[in-house]
């Protein structure tokens, strides 16, 4: 049996079909969400994906976060769904309080594209399993509000607790706090990062390398073993 | 402008004397004179707002029709080229049953007046054309030429074009992936923001402009109508700028790509369902010209409803709507029993549909507002039989001085030492520099189908998943050049697009192009653009690469100062399987490098004239396009079975250039021996044409040289991959470490 993995589409999501992509390479079946429907289709999984969702007016996730789609997201993921928030993904999840911290203009104040360094910092989330605890990677970074912050005690919490899942190396493209660039919630089935990992799933294509690939089979394995 | 009474047909015809403002809105007196001959009358106020926008230079072509014909005439035969010249795009045959559309449009004007949405707007534009064809867009591009990158205000125009750029194609999850980045002082009150876009279909999905069928419904679809840009095509784009007047920043646009994602998304799902009869964006002239260019192109007449087009200013007038050129507006010709499905559609999506009118079965083209008849024209006599003129040109009396000016005699380095501080001076010089900075505020991985894109040669992108079948696109054109020989200088221009799509491994098909000229007032000008369009339209039918479409900017220039004649040339290529594809960077140490073509002394136009002497004289170099064409095969057929890993093509910076970015790229040095025959200086810094560097692993050295040696090009082996310097046995060495210093700090530091 294989798994079933949704992606939402909110207008103005870009990576939606790039996501979808990603979990067909992985070997699970994407199934597509549309963020009016509060119905998830009884997928085992979901993942928001990369985009400008409503434009990014008012600010980054503010208005998807308000979605019928979330209230039922919200409502699972709570109870367990692996959820994933890719970029503008990670952005809505913030906004909708099942990821701790905020993002934030890049310090530089530029759109940044760049194939990116990364640490995993925790290979035992829902979808990190398929990589090995301090692995360097590299995967496709493209934001313009991707500065991730949090108050001192929450930063302390997330580092004492293991919650970094993803830490910048060589540069930090955009004045994130502690360098970070994706973090999980206390269970572990929620994670949000700003680099884009369905970019990176094919040898040929964008990056060139499938760094990317392991979040996709990492969710598989772990769905399919349940 | 609104008047009361409502100036209506009726009205007109009454009031014979009333004096309109036909000067203020760009219209000459001969061109009014003609209006009022068309439609035996005086025009009603929104009547003659039409004709002012649609006549403009900028929608009528009327100064360059005469050459651009040419296109036509002299068009190769081709079984690729699907739809040509006077739709939205060229739509080209890419095989498996797909089809590639693309274009590049100018959006110089108002990037200059208001360089963050006006830069953004020209990326919505083309999208929109490219959309209007029935099309999913691919992926963008944007050539761009800035004043000298020292100029303060240069540090003005630059960032806001690249943010719009960035900030609109980046929203609309468009990747990228090529483009030109050029300095030059000429440009420092015209900078050319050129934008041109990639889409792809089925054959059976190409959409035409066209409104067809008695009682069919026309829906307007998008953006609200507002008040901004009202007159940019006539006003904006279609004058030379003068200090003394008024600041035209209100004829610039505001985009909302947003709202233009929306457009693309639910315009794809009614071309899905089969909804659409025919199609037009709205873009310069907004209403004015879809309304007429569809009607004019149909079988039948239209009838529009004023009063229904939704607005958000309640108090515009009805000449204001007809002339807005508010963004992210699309016109669908749409049978009746389909409009319910194609309004639920939009309501899907959030995107406000309304139907405005529809198609009659006569021939003229009627719109109300407030219950009075406002327009009653020929829908031809507004979109296609505008005024032609002959601009007289001729052959400025400079030209032979500048010619004249050999660049071949400029004092050149007499040191290796010497030639050595120009190398290192040119890789940092603006135009030769790493444009990172610039490229990497643009999304190149959106849509997960990007197999290359800049600093690559060309972009390339993924067609199908399945098979990897794939398209290329490159972007080219070198103003010095065409100064000092508009002929040559559009054919340099296309030889190099070409080229450019070759080394990475795909067959050039087709061509699109943005031709940006000073004043077509200017005899001088007039010659340069008759020259280039001659030289561009004999290339093509050489190369057997036809026009499919592009644009014509005129007017680029300050007073008296017009910009070198630009006409940027852009190439598409297509490619069997994206995984035989050539990259720039150097992959393997130990792999042998050929320098493809002859190498002769020409540094006419080049950039180490530039660079080191300031100077811009002599002959360009010369272009042997069945060269181009053999050079072009032997990259194809090379890639395609595996016997080069990188390629580069040589142009602006000559040999040199290409080593070191080919070298930056792949980290790895290079060991480079001067070939007999040569000396240094032009072996490194020449700028012939038809030529490209390879790196050939040993193992296909034999089949390689064979396959050159039988097909006669002329093949020079120049050293091998290694290292971690760029040396030049005998003469000097640069190491990687300082070469990137030099090559990617020159733009962060002029400009972040």
């Amino acid at each position: 049996m294989t798994a079933r993995i949704g992606v939402v589409t909110f207008p103005g999501s870009l990576d939606d079909r790039d996501t979808q992509r990603a979990i067909r390479l992985a070997g699970a079946d994407p199934v597509a969400l549309w963020h009016k429907d509060k119905d998830l289709k009884q997928v085992d999984a979901v993942v928001l994906p990369g985009g400008f969702s409503y434009g990014d007016y008012l600010r980054a996730g503010a208005i998807s976060r308000f979605s019928p789609v979330m209230d039922t997201v919200i409502e699972q993921a709570k109870a367990g769904l692996p959820v994933l928030g890719i970029c503008n993904g990670f952005q809505v999840l913030t906004e909708a309080h099942l990821l701790p911290g905020a993002m934030l203009g890049n310090d530089h104040l530029h759109f940044i594209c760049r194939d990116q360094k990364l640490r995993v910092e925790n290979a035992e989330t829902a979808w990190t399993g398929d990589y090995r605890q301090g692995q360097e990677i590299h995967i496709p970074l493209k934001n313009m509000d991707g500065r991730y912050v949090a108050d001192p005690y929450t930063l302390d919490k997330l580092e004492a607790e293991g919650r970094v899942v993803f830490r910048y190396l060589d540069m930090n493209p955009n004045g994130s706090l502690n360098d970070i660039a994706g973090v999980t919630n206390e269970a572990g089935n929620v994670v949000g990062l700003m680099p884009h990992p369905e970019h990176a799933v094919e040898p040929l294509i964008g990056s060139g390398r499938t760094d990317g690939l392991p979040f996709f089979t990492s969710i598989l394995k772990k769905l399919v073993n349940a | 402008m609104s008047r009361t009474p409502l100036d209506t047909v009726e009205h007109a015809a009454a009031t014979p004397d009333v004096e309109l403002p036909w000067a203020e809105l760009g219209l000459k007196k001969d061109e009014y004179e003609r209006v009022v001959e068309i439609l035996g009358r005086r025009p009603t106020g929104a009547e003659l707002a039409m004709y002012s926008v649609m006549w403009s230079e900028h929608c009528s072509y009327k100064s360059s029709k005469v050459h651009l014909r040419q296109f036509g005439e002299k068009a190769p035969e081709s079984d690729a080229l699907l739809v040509g010249i006077g739709e939205n795009a060229g739509v080209v045959d890419v095989g498996q049953g797909y089809a590639v559309t693309f274009k590049v449009e100018s959006h110089n004007h108002p990037s200059y007046v208001e360089p963050y949405q006006g830069a953004a707007t020209g990326v919505g534009g083309i999208v929109r054309d490219i959309i209007a064809m029935g099309a999913r867009p691919v992926a963008v591009v944007d050539p761009l030429r800035f004043g000298a990158a020292d100029h303060p205000d240069t540090k003005r125009v630059l960032p806001g074009v690249v943010a719009g750029i960035g900030g609109y194609g980046n929203c609309l999850g468009l990747p990228n992936i090529g483009g030109e980045v050029v300095f030059d002082a000429c440009y420092q009150g015209n900078p050319l923001v050129n934008a041109g876009a990639i889409g792809v279909m089925r054959h059976e999905d190409i959409h035409l402009a066209k409104a067809s069928g008695a009682g069919n419904q026309v829906i307007l679809y998008g953006a609200r109508t507002g008040g901004d840009g009202i007159g940019g095509a006539s006003i904006l784009a279609s004058e030379t700028f003068d200090d003394a007047k008024p600041s035209k920043r209100p004829a610039v646009q505001v985009g909302d790509p947003f709202q233009e994602k929306l457009l693309i998304e639910c315009t794809l799902e009614a071309f899905r369902e089969k909804l659409v009869v025919g199609i037009q964006d709205l873009g310069a002239a907004g209403l004015s010209c879809a309304t007429s260019e569809l009607a004019s192109n149909g079988s039948g007449g239209m009838r529009v409803t004023l009063d229904d087009v939704p607005l958000r200013d309640s108090t515009l007038s009805p000449e204001e709507i007809l002339m807005s050129e508010s963004q992210e507006r699309m016109c669908a010709v749409v049978e009746p029993a389909k409009v319910e499905r194609f309004l639920e559609i939009c309501a899907k999506w959030d995107v406000i549909a309304t139907v405005i009118g529809e198609v009659t079965d006569g021939d003229r083209l009627e719109i109300f507002w407030h219950g009075g008849k406002i327009v009653d024209v020929d829908p031809r006599t507004v979109a296609h039989d505008g005024p032609v003129y002959e601009r007289p040109y001729a052959r400025p009396s400079w030209q032979d001085e500048l010619q004249a000016d050999d660049a071949n005699k400029l004092p050149r380095p007499a040191t290796s030492e010497e030639l050595r501080e120009q190398v290192l001076k040119l890789v940092a010089s603006p135009n030769q520099a790493s444009k990172k900075w610039i490229t990497q505020q643009y999304d190149h991985f959106v849509q997960g189908n990007t197999v290359l894109a800049q600093p690559e040669d060309s972009g390339m992108i993924r067609v199908d998943e399945e098979s990897g079948l794939g398209v290329a696109i490159a972007t080219d054109g070198n103003g010095r050049y065409t100064k000092l020989d508009p002929y040559t200088g559009a054919q340099l221009a296309l030889a190099e697009a070409y080229r450019n799509v070759a080394t990475t491994g795909a067959k050039p098909l087709a061509v699109s192009d943005c031709l940006n000229f000073g004043s077509p007032e200017d005899p001088a000008v007039m010659w340069q653009f008759a020259e280039a369009v001659r030289g561009l339209a004999d290339g093509c039918l050489q190369l057997g690469t036809p026009v499919t479409g592009g644009n014509v900017s005129l007017y680029n220039q300050t007073g008296e100062a017009a910009i070198h004649p630009t006409p940027v040339v852009a190439v598409l290529g297509v490619i069997d399987d994206v995984a035989r594809r050539t990259p720039v960077a150097f992959q393997e140490e130990g792999q042998l490098l050929y320098l493809l073509g002859d190498t002769r002394e020409e540094f006419g136009g080049s950039a180490w004239s530039q660079v080191i002497h300031d100077h811009l004289g002599g002959m360009p170099p010369v272009v042997d396009l069945e060269r181009e064409r053999l050079l072009a095969e032997i990259l194809i057929s090379a890639s395609r079975d595996g016997m080069i890993d990188s390629a580069h093509d040589l142009s602006d910076g000559g040999l040199i250039q290409a080593v070191v970015e080919s070298a930056l790229l792949g980290g790895k040095g290079a060991r480079l021996v001067v070939p007999d025959g040569l000396d240094a200086f032009t072996f490194l810094l020449s700028e012939s044409a038809g030529r490209a560097l390879v790196a050939v692993p040993r193992s296909e050295e034999l089949r390689f040289n064979d396959m050159c040696g039988a097909r006669g090009l002329p093949v020079t082996r120049i050293g091998v991959v290694d290292g971690d310097s760029v040396e030049i046995q005998g003469e000097f060495t640069l190491s990687l470490a300082d070469l990137r210093e030099a090559h990617e700090n020159t733009i962060p530091s002029l400009l972040a």
